[in-house]
């Protein structure tokens, strides 16, 4: 079998496996699993650009956010239903991509970095600023009415986990059909030399913009699924700590796998979750694990899988 | 007919006037070598020319187009193909995906083309047994014999090579004047280079460069007895 049919083959096993744990998990993971999911298509989109592309951002969040509140706000105040109003959050994260990727791509290297984070900032700050529309950090309930796509309800749990992983799957398998084009493979030689790659004819700076869209995209499709499936949009998901979480989660999981920013999301999720049982003092057991492992797996849990013995995992 | 020439190229760098005023014709078909003491400006001149440094002033003209302000990477697909003088290759690819990527935008996506695109340049150069190695794994040598072999897969009108024997063994070197003595009658070559072995095995015509104008041009003979050259970079004798 090609390596590329060993992929394909793996990838829709994992969305088979994970169809099938919707019928057999129990009502507390059942949950956590579509929440995961959700955050996962938010690492793969960050790690479009950062485990493929090789540009470190810290700014994500606006992009997450820009999802999340061009759907939530359009069905709060606009009273659009859920469907339409998706496809605006979509379209904020695609117009919000392209502005800080044409700004910040005049950068690189940590003066990119800073920039991502300033943009992000001040969304973060806008978020507040309008808080009259957005209730700022309190944040706003989306109502159960307002969550449904063609009459399904999309608060019930059954619904809201297939919504997540069709979400989930789109965003796989688009990540997974991109690394595979021409295009992806330019992408991992700009990560990885970038100089080459301008000297053997390609236009490195409109590659590095359509991934910075690509992954905005995808992280604002992401925020806008999190919004309708969990029903609430807030300040937090624009701060700071929502740029660094999809951060973590690749590096965890590996950057540049498919597969790792949900592995990387899933490890942290229970990780914290399972550690909260055991001390209050959560974090000192989650900060210990995660040196552990960038001491003995740094390339993330599948990156290590890939370097020791699936040489072919994409 | 002349594949690239430059009228006036000139370039400064705060004070320094590292190239000034360089009038260069390179005709179709020749090896042709430039060389020069170090510091004479020889990689700053064939930065202008590949496009990765801006030109104070002048022009550069490739293929009877005015390409002075024309991006890098448009240059290479117009057809320049450029190696580095440090060597500059995907160390944590593959050595046929190093390859690939050289060329991949001439069979437009077409993977079985390009597989066999790969193997000929990899077997051109007499690296194909190392096709699935990581590139960082390979000799230094091999390295640079790679980095030659992305090169030609472009199947290029002009090869750029910026002293490609630099740190190679004699026995290296040696094979490497074979290799370019076998392109030459497919490619136009600048070759810019330190060893004057390699240059005078190889070279149609030689180009000297020093303090940043050309000094001398001529067949390898002419230089060789140029008292001017012989001065300034070859030293008396």
């Amino acid at each position: 079998m090609s390596d590329t049919r060993k992929s394909w083959s793996l990838h829709l096993a994992v969305v088979a496996l994970l169809l099938a744990l919707n019928f057999v998990l129990p009502e507390y993971h059942h949950g956590n699993l579509a929440r995961v999911m959700v955050l996962a298509c938010y690492a793969m989109g960050y790690n479009m650009l950062f485990g493929y592309t090789g540009l470190l951002s810290l700014g994500h969040a606006l992009f997450f956010a820009s999802g999340m509140y061009g759907m939530s706000l359009t069905v709060q105040h606009l009273g659009w239903s859920a469907g339409p109003a998706m496809l605006v959050g979509l379209a904020g994260g695609l117009a919000m991509s392209l502005a800080v990727g044409l700004l910040s791509l005049r950068t690189a290297g940590v003066a990119f970095m800073i920039v991502t984070l300033m943009f992000a900032q001040a969304g973060y700050l806008a978020v507040l600023y309008f808080g009259e529309y957005t209730r700022g950090d309190e944040g706003f309930v989306i109502q159960k009415a307002s969550r449904q796509i063609m009459g399904i309800d999309l608060s019930d749990p059954m619904n809201r986990y297939l919504a997540a992983l069709i979400l989930f799957a789109a965003c796989m398998l688009i990540t997974l059909r991109v690394v595979q084009t021409g295009f992806g493979r330019v992408l991992v030689a700009i990560r990885e030399n970038e100089e080459r790659t301008r000297m053997l004819g390609y236009d490195v700076h409109r590659h590095k913009l359509l991934a910075i869209l690509l992954s905005g995209t995808m992280s604002a499709a992401a925020g806008a699924g999190y919004g309708l499936l969990f029903g609430y949009a807030g300040a937090t998901f624009a701060s700071v700590q929502y740029s660094i979480f999809p951060l973590l989660w690749v590096l965890l999981g590996g950057a540049g796998t498919v597969l790792g920013p949900f592995i990387g999301t899933l490890f942290m999720f229970y990780l914290i979750d399972l550690s909260s049982d055991i001390s209050t003092a959560y974090m000192l057991i989650a900060g210990v694990t995660l040196v552990l492992l960038t001491l003995f797996a740094p390339q993330g849990l599948v990156g290590e899988l890939r370097r020791r013995a699936v040489r072919w995992l994409p | 007919m002349t594949l690239l020439s430059t009228r006036g190229l000139s370039r400064q760098f705060g004070g320094l006037k590292a190239v000034e005023n360089v009038d260069f014709d390179l005709p179709e078909g020749q090896v042709r070598a430039l060389i020069g003491p170090n510091g004479a400006g020889k990689t700053t001149y064939v930065g202008m020319l590949s496009g990765r440094i801006p030109a104070s002033a002048g022009t550069v003209t490739f293929r009877g187009q005015d390409v002075t302000n024309m991006p890098a990477h448009q240059r290479i697909r117009a057809g320049m193909a450029y190696t580095f003088q440090i060597t500059s290759i995907y160390g944590r690819l593959p050595v046929h995906e190093n390859v690939a990527l050289a060329l991949r935008w001439r069979t437009e996506g077409d993977e079985k083309e390009t597989a066999k695109r790969v193997a000929d340049a990899l077997e051109r150069v007499g690296i194909a047994d190392r096709a699935e190695q990581l590139a960082g794994d390979l000799s230094y040598g091999h390295q640079r014999l790679l980095e030659i072999a992305m090169g030609i897969s472009q199947q290029p009108r002009l090869l750029i090579l910026d002293e490609p024997t630099q740190g190679l063994a004699d026995s290296e070197i040696e094979d490497f004047i074979k290799l370019i003595r076998g392109l030459a009658g497919e490619m136009t070559i600048l070759l810019i280079e330190h060893n004057i072995h390699v240059v005078m095995q190889t070279a149609d015509a030689i180009t000297v460069l020093n303090g940043g104008q050309i000094l001398a041009e001529g067949t390898p003979k002419e230089i060789h007895e140029n008292a001017a050259v012989q001065a300034a970079y070859l030293g008396t004798g």
